[in-house]
Formats: structure tokens, sequence, C-alpha cells
């Protein structure tokens, strides 16, 4: 009858980048079931013959002359970053320190700066 | 230092008082800190109040007029800006805990046209976190309450918008409209706002949550003082590919227009909007004020929006599977929070996220992410698209009928606190008259047409062509001119010391 399962949610958390607390999981369980049934109601209109639309004012891409502006200074850029190193924003490692040994879950831990 | 009595002033009588001097800009945004220092505590419209700042604008205006140099249209009209726009230097945080900190290096081209005309910011307003809410609940800094009622909610999501035009504690604000965030506030509230057509206000230095559908727009207290407002908001921007090269019209002389009256123009009248489930107290303003337009010398005639009962359903699928890519950004690398010592790059994401968003947020990137997944994606995002199509042909087709389209901007006037959150399929039902403008890009007036018995405001939405704002103006300027309901003012004394109830 459920529409979704909490598996599903699960799995659907982990494309989206998101830890989500087993509260959590059951909560939108229960919300995305409901959702997904009202929307739902879509199915019964007859859309073959219509093309999306994806804008509502039809624009063209602008181009503008492909010339050097000023840009942000890199101090400034990285100002509001949590992390930085140099001219770098810093994310925990991803490659591993000696080459071709790959850490299974994709990096170690993050270094204290 | 004296300050000014700001209460129920209009953005004209500022401007214009500063402008030859009969008002100092000094003197009118001290008499706004001062109701924003007495009232906000119970309202919480802002979540930031820059008064420094606002003092050394103003006193900027006020030395550009004694310099003999143009103080601009706006000279001296303090304003609020919804926490959605970037400002460089003030934290900018979207109400949300994973903006927290955040100091953006640029601004955003509403607020800078906004301060080049001479209008003085006195700070944040607070809002739905991301734009997400019809009720001002899902704020990470607490609800904005009700000036009208304490224990009403002043809508969503611009909710901080819309309480602090009708307190006083700003004259003028901007807002930003997805699915209804201007409008239903301003109706809550008893306020005036405008969704204008998309690509006539730019979108550069908003922050994304569905970028086909957000539209920046004013709020003031009546008609015209939106109208001023729009004028320099609105504007072709290099920095907005989706912006309109369109020159922007004189919405104040539109304005003005309809105070002569409405004839020869013809009102669509649609029956999809006056559905069962309307509050009747609603239903009586609205119907009371298209026999007011009517008297004015417009022309009613029915009109048929047929694919209206979808526009929800479509709203949602579009609006979070847009909101799921937008919010990507989040991710603890370049701003905002960063959740502890993560372990690696996906623990860095997944945890700064879960930390850093609310509820609603949480709920949308969900459903959007699920509705863009391999497989589901036509079934759910490409029907929705399509579905769009014929809401948006629905109003093609109605205007060759008639010059503007009137119903009203909420079928129920505020609700109190609690009443939906439990239910957010409630919730999102709460923007059934306002989300299909947005899908089809037109432009929506909302102005106050009156009061239930229990003192709450009842909101009119006038709905124009694209690029139509003028007919809107016209419209509601006419309405504005034969009724008194935008003179209304919540009594301070019901803001002020009172017992806030959670």
């Amino acid at each position: 009858m459920s529409r979704i399962r909490p598996e599903e949610v699960r799995e659907i958390a982990t494309l989206a980048r998101l830890d989500l607390s087993d509260q959590e999981i059951e909560r939108m369980t229960t919300d995305l079931d409901a959702i997904l049934g009202y929307v739902a109601a879509l199915k019964d209109l007859d859309t073959s013959a219509v093309e999306p639309m994806t804008h509502a004012v039809p624009f063209d891409c602008p181009v503008r002359p492909d010339q050097v502006g000023t840009s942000l200074p890199i101090d400034e850029a990285l100002q509001n970053a949590p992390r930085r190193e140099a001219s770098f924003f810093q994310v925990p490692r991803i490659i591993a320190p000696s080459a071709g040994d790959l850490p299974s879950a994709g990096g170690t831990s993050e270094e204290e700066s | 230092m004296t300050a000014t009595d700001v209460r129920g002033l209009s953005i004209a009588t500022i401007a214009d008082g500063v402008r030859s001097g009969k008002l100092r800009a000094r003197d009118v945004t001290e008499g706004y800190l001062d109701r924003i220092a007495r009232l906000d505590r119970a309202l919480n419209c802002y979540v930031l109040t820059d008064a420094a700042g606002a003092r050394r604008r103003a006193d900027a205006v006020d030395a550009a007029r004694a310099a003999g140099r143009d103080p601009g249209a706006l000279a001296g009209v303090p304003i609020g800006i919804k926490d959605i726009f970037v400002t460089r230097g003030v934290e900018t945080t979207c109400a949300s805990k994973i903006l927290r900190g955040f100091v953006p290096p640029f601004e955003s081209t509403v607020t800078q046209r906004l301060a080049d005309a001479g209008a003085v910011s006195l700070g944040k307003l607070n809002m739905d976190e991301f734009a997400m809410g019809s009720s001002n609940e899902n704020s990470a800094r607490g609800p904005v309450r009700n000036p009208w009622s304490l224990a009403h909610v002043p809508g969503g999501s611009s909710g901080g918008s819309a309480a602090a035009i009708a307190a006083s504690l700003c004259a003028g604000a901007t807002g930003t409209d997805t699915g209804g965030s201007i409008r239903q506030p301003a109706s809550f509230c008893g306020v005036a706002g405008m969704k204008p057509t998309y690509g006539r206000v730019s979108r550069y230095g908003v922050i994304a949550f569905a970028s086909s559908l957000d539209h920046p727009g004013p709020f003031g207290r009546s008609v015209e003082d939106v109208a001023a407002l729009l004028e320099v908001m609105a504007g072709a921007d290099p920095l907005d590919a989706t912006s309109i090269p369109a020159p922007v019209g004189r919405y104040r002389d539109a304005c003005r227009a309809g105070k002569d009256g409405l004839q020869g123009v013809r009102l669509g009248i649609p029956d999809e909007y006056f559905t069962a489930g309307m509050d009747p107290e609603v239903e009586a303003a609205v119907r009371a004020a298209l026999d007011e337009l009517a008297r004015a010398g417009a022309k009613l005639v029915p009109v048929s929006l047929p694919h209206t009962k979808y526009a929800i359903a479509t709203y949602y699928l579009i609006c979070t599977a847009e909101a799921s890519s937008n919010l990507a950004r989040y991710d603890g690398v370049r701003f905002g929070h960063r959740t502890k010592d993560p372990r690696t790059l996906e623990e860095l994401y997944a945890r700064t996220r879960g930390e850093g968003f609310g509820l609603e947020p949480k709920r949308r990137i969900m459903l959007g992410t699920y509705v863009l997944r391999a497989g589901y994606y036509e079934a759910y995002y490409g029907k929705a698209l399509r579905v769009r199509r014929k809401i948006a042909d629905d109003f093609a087709a109605a205007f060759t009928q008639c010059d503007a389209i009137v119903t009203p901007t909420s079928p129920i006037p505020s609700f109190r606190f609690g009443e939906r959150m439990g239910d957010p399929l409630q919730m999102y039902l709460a923007d059934v008259l306002t989300v299909a403008p947005n899908l089809a890009g037109v432009p929506a007036l909302a102005q106050s047409c009156g009061f239930t018995k229990s003192g709450l405001p009842i909101g009119l939405q006038v709905i124009g062509p694209p690029l139509g704002e003028e007919a809107c103006f016209r419209i509601g300027g006419a309405y504005e001119a034969r009724t008194e309901w935008h003179r209304r003012l919540p009594a301070d004394s019901a803001m002020s010391g009172a017992e806030v109830a959670s």
C-alpha cells in the first residue's frame, strides 16, 4: 500500500548526502508517502502531446564579450571557508598518502590545522 | 537627535520630505530604529539590525542633499532586507543554521539598486529557512509573530518582511516569492506586495531555492509604495542571464491612472479560485472588492483556468527538484557550517548537511532527490514540466478575454502557530491560490481588502499578463483610491509588553 519504504528513504538520503537520524527517516517515510500520494493526481492528465516547460519566459542564452574583468581577491573569496590552506579550500584527504593505496572509505581523517 | 514619528508613513511622504528638506533622513531612521527597539522583541521580524550602518547611510543621504546632490528617488526611505538577499559585509543566513556566520563578499543587484536610490537599510528580515514555508515557523531564528494577533502566523516565507511593514518597523521591504512567499504573507499581515514577471527583477545575489520559480519583489504598506520600490528594483541585469531587457514601466503613474477609474478594463474572474473550503469571510470580502472594482468602471468577465487543481502538485515536484540541486552547494567546504572532524569527504558532506539543515529543507531535498533519480525522472519531474505548460497555457488563453485576473490571495486568513506544522501537505495547500502565477511567470499583486470579524487581514490578488505590471498597478491603485483598508494599522499596545504565547 505504501508508496515508499524506509530502506528507499535511506537510499535517497545517501544520494542526497544527507545524514538523517532514525527518527528523521521514519518521519520522512510518512511525509514523502503522503506527498507522493497527493502528486499522483497528475497521472490523470494526458500530457503526451505537451512539450515540457522548463522556464516561464523563453530566453536566449545571452553572450558577452570574452574579456577579463575584475574578480574577487583570493582572500575575500576564501573569507568564509571553514578551513583553508594557502589559496585553497581544505577538505579531508581524498588521495592516500602513498600512491596506489587508496583507502576504502574514501579518505583519512581530517587533519587539525 | 530627534526621531520622527514614523507609524504608518508612506514611502512618498518620506522620500518627498527628505528630498525637499522637510524631513531629515537621520530623524526618520531614528524613528524606525526606536520602534524596532520597542516592538521587535515580541514580533521577531529582524534577524539582524544594523543601527550603526543605517545611521551612516541616513547621514550620507542628508549630506548629499545639503551638498546639492540628488539624494535619489528613495532618499532616506528605511527598508528591511529579507535575509535571502546577499549583502556585502553583513551576515546573510537565509534563516538557516547552515549559513550561520556567512558574511558575503558581494552585494545582490536589488539591494545595490535600492541603496543607490538613497534607501536606508535597517537590517535583515526573518523568513522561513531557505524560503521554504508558509507560516515562518521554519526559521532557525524563531518564528515571526503577526502584528494583528501575536498568536497567529505572519505567513511565509517572507513573514518578517510583511510583519515589519504592518508594524511600521520599516517603510519598504524586499521579499522573494517562489510559490506565494510575498503575496501570502502580505495577505496575512494586511500589507501590499508584488511578485513581478519572471525576469523583471534580477535574481543576482538572491540565494537560490528554485531558480525557475524564484521571483524577488517589493513589499509596502500600499500599492503605491510597492510601485515606487519596483521602479527602482526592476530592470535588466548583465549578472542575471534570465533578466528581461524590456524597459521598466511607470508603475506609480499606473497607480495614479487607476484613481480616474477603470473604464474599458476587463477583469477576469476564475471560478476555480473561489473553491470549496474557502473561508466565508474571505469570500465575502473579495466579492465586495470585485463590486467596488465594477463601480470603478471595470467589466467583470468569467474566465476559466481549468488546470488550477494540478498547480500545487506540479509546483512541489518542480520546486523540490530544483531545491535539491540548488542546496547541494551547502557542503561545509566553501562557507557556512562544517561538521567537526569528518574522516572522509563523504562524511564531511552528509554530516554537515544533516546538522545544518532544518526539517523542511531536508524534506524538500529528499523529495527533490527522489523525483529526479534515474527511472523516476520522467514520471514525476518530466510530467510536472508538461503540466506546467498546461497551467501557463490556461493563463495565456484567459488573457485573450481580459486585461487582468482578480482572485483572493489566500483562501483563509492567518492561522494559529502549530496548527499546520504537523502536516506538511496541509501547509503546502496554504499556497493553493498563489503558486500558478509562479509556474506561468506572470506578475501578481497582493493588497489588503478587508478584515475578518476577529480582526485578521484579508487579501486581494491581481494577476496580470507577462510584463503586465502596469495593468496590476492601475487596478490596485483604483481599489486603493476607493477604500481605506491600507490605512488601517495594528495597535502598538497589542505588540509591546504583551504576553508572547509559544
